[in-house]
């Protein structure tokens, strides 16, 4: 099932790399990779691990400068981009501070922050945002509960409900669905699948297992430090290899591609 | 009655004394606001510099006997120096942790103790390195009073800010929150509390009011604001108990306060555990339905 009908090439572009190159010392990692994602689009960078994705991330949210090429999110070079709010970033949860003494409200709260600017308090717009963010990812009743007090799966629907407290147009995720229980994942699907139809938000989904997304996206970009593959996944699947079925790595097929 | 001029009631004992009142006026500002601090400092693993910065602020202490300017802002001047110096090794990384941090620590202890030998009047350090809170003036006060009012002010404003950095910094850069700078404001402030505090409980003991009663607050909070605010709770609590056992059995008062806070910090940890345990209790008896 699709959900998009549109084609992408009608869409703005919201996010695109040209010649993204970067290596660690001799180790080239990113080989001038080039890669664009549309309003409204769900997207899915994969690969396998050492591939270069997590750099590739870095680079696309400005977090890390490439060593030559460039990344335009809405236009602008990403350190350019004022608007801070309109890219919503969820991070692996282990990044997260585990031992923070903070109730899940605060957490989501600290997402509205760049819509809110950092410096003021929360205004009732800034309250009903958070509210609704809970409320999308199901975790209402939860909200006063310590983020550590939460399932694995619980505590990475909080992070998305942060990413998404500032109503971003583009929201990038970063292995969302390891180690997330079933419930979790299909509640993950649905608040993502939402946020498309609804809000037309471009979803740019970084993952090497794409089981609960993968009837829902419109392209998958392949990545083994450049880009092996940019296309439906229906043509992915035409290789004769589904994405999602391999936990740690991606099959051998794509090996034989290289 | 000699209580302070201008204090609208009379304290009761012990605090019924001037310099018992500027005491308890000084300890319950720093008890209020080192915590304010701390509490950031605790969540980045950072418990330790309000320490470190403490044994640079003795540098510059020593440098203030033997050029016989105001100690107060010398060592204020030498602790943002060396707060500056730490925050930039400990991101650029250039030196690993804990060793760079050891060097400018002891170097600045070192320093200290060789400036004020050769310092012509007899000033030893043992009032900042230990504090003498009971021997603190008007004018100390005073200063107490506008540094921890710059602190509070600073988290009022920032507050909601560093509680992004401080749970994920990748995503607070990403939000255009400026994380580098809060962390260097951080560290600045973090030298402000040492040297508002180092007359009050003294350089090496400060770190602990900054960190004892964050540790003691998030065994029993469940938010961060709970955190924040039983922190601040613990520290004035400390402070007053600490003073009064100070006078009432003639102890150092910058000790007896820590020793307060340590106390309270056990206390929350049983009560933590007692909780713990009835909520384990609960739902074994509760059990799967």
């Amino acid at each position: 099932m699709r959900i998009m009908l549109n084609s992408e090439a009608d869409a703005p572009t919201v996010l695109a790399a040209t010649d993204v190159s970067f290596a660690y010392g001799p180790e080239t990692v990113l080989d001038r990779v080039n890669l664009a994602v549309h309003r409204g689009e769900f997207a899915a960078l994969a690969g396998p691990n050492g591939a270069g994705k997590s750099t590739l991330l870095r680079i696309l949210l400005g977090l890390l400068a490439p060593q030559s090429g460039s990344v335009e999110v809405f236009g602008v070079a990403p350190r350019d981009l004022r608007d801070r709010w309109r890219v919503g970033y969820v991070p692996q949860r282990p990044r997260i501070a585990s031992d923070l003494p903070a109730t899940v409200e605060e957490v989501v709260a600290t997402g509205r922050l760049p819509k809110q600017g950092w410096w003021r308090r929360r205004r009732a717009d800034d309250r009903e945002a958070v509210d609704h963010a809970l409320h999308s990812v199901a975790l209402t009743e939860h909200r006063k509960k310590r983020l550590t007090e939460l399932s694995g799966g619980q505590q990475q629907r909080a992070l998305i409900a942060r990413a998404l407290a500032a109503d971003p147009q583009l929201l990038v995720l970063d292995e969302p669905i390891a180690g997330v229980d079933v419930d979790s994942q299909r509640l993950f699907r649905d608040s993502l699948v939402h946020l498309l139809q609804e809000h037309q938000t471009a979803v740019l989904l970084v993952s090497h297992e794409l089981g609960a997304v993968a009837d829902d996206l419109d392209r998958v970009i392949v990545l083994k430090h450049h880009v092996m593959f940019d296309g439906p996944p229906a043509e992915l699947a035409a290789t004769g290899v589904s994405l999602g079925v391999h936990r740690d790595d991606l099959p051998l097929w794509l090996e034989e591609l290289a | 009655m000699g209580g302070l001029p201008g204090m609208p009631w009379a304290l009761p004992w012990p605090f019924d004394r001037t310099y018992m009142q500027l005491a308890l006026l000084a300890a319950v500002v720093v008890g209020a606001t080192a915590p304010l601090i701390g509490v950031f400092l605790v969540q980045k693993g950072l418990s330790l510099l309000g320490d470190g910065i403490g044994h640079v602020a003795v540098a510059g202490i020593g440098a203030s006997l033997l050029l016989d300017t105001s100690p107060t802002w010398t060592a204020l001047a030498v602790a943002v120096a060396a707060a500056l110096v730490i925050e930039f090794l400990r991101t650029r990384g250039s030196a690993t942790g804990d060793l760079a941090l050891a060097l400018v620590f002891y170097g600045g202890i070192a320093a200290g103790v060789v400036l004020a030998s050769r310092s012509a009047t007899n000033t030893n350090l043992q009032p900042y390195l230990f504090g003498s809170i009971l021997t603190a003036t008007a004018d100390d006060v005073w200063t107490v009073l506008a540094l921890g009012a710059v602190i509070v002010l600073a988290i009022g404003i920032t507050g909601r800010a560093l509680l992004a950095v401080v749970l994920d910094e990748d995503s607070a850069r990403v939000a255009g929150i400026p994380a580098r700078t809060l962390n260097v404001m951080l560290a600045v402030l973090t030298a402000v509390t040492v040297v508002m505090a180092m007359r009050i409980v003294g350089v090496l003991l400060i770190a602990a009011l900054m960190v004892l009663p964050v540790a003691t607050s998030r065994l029993l909070a469940r938010s961060f604001r709970g955190t924040l605010l039983g922190a601040v709770g613990v520290g004035i609590v400390s402070s007053v108990f600490g003073l009064f056992a100070a006078r009432q059995w003639a102890l150092a008062a910058g000790g007896a306060i820590v020793l307060v806070a340590a106390a309270l910090f056990a206390l929350a940890s049983i009560i933590a555990g007692a909780r713990r345990a009835g909520a384990q209790a609960d739902s074994l008896l509760a059990g799967p339905h």
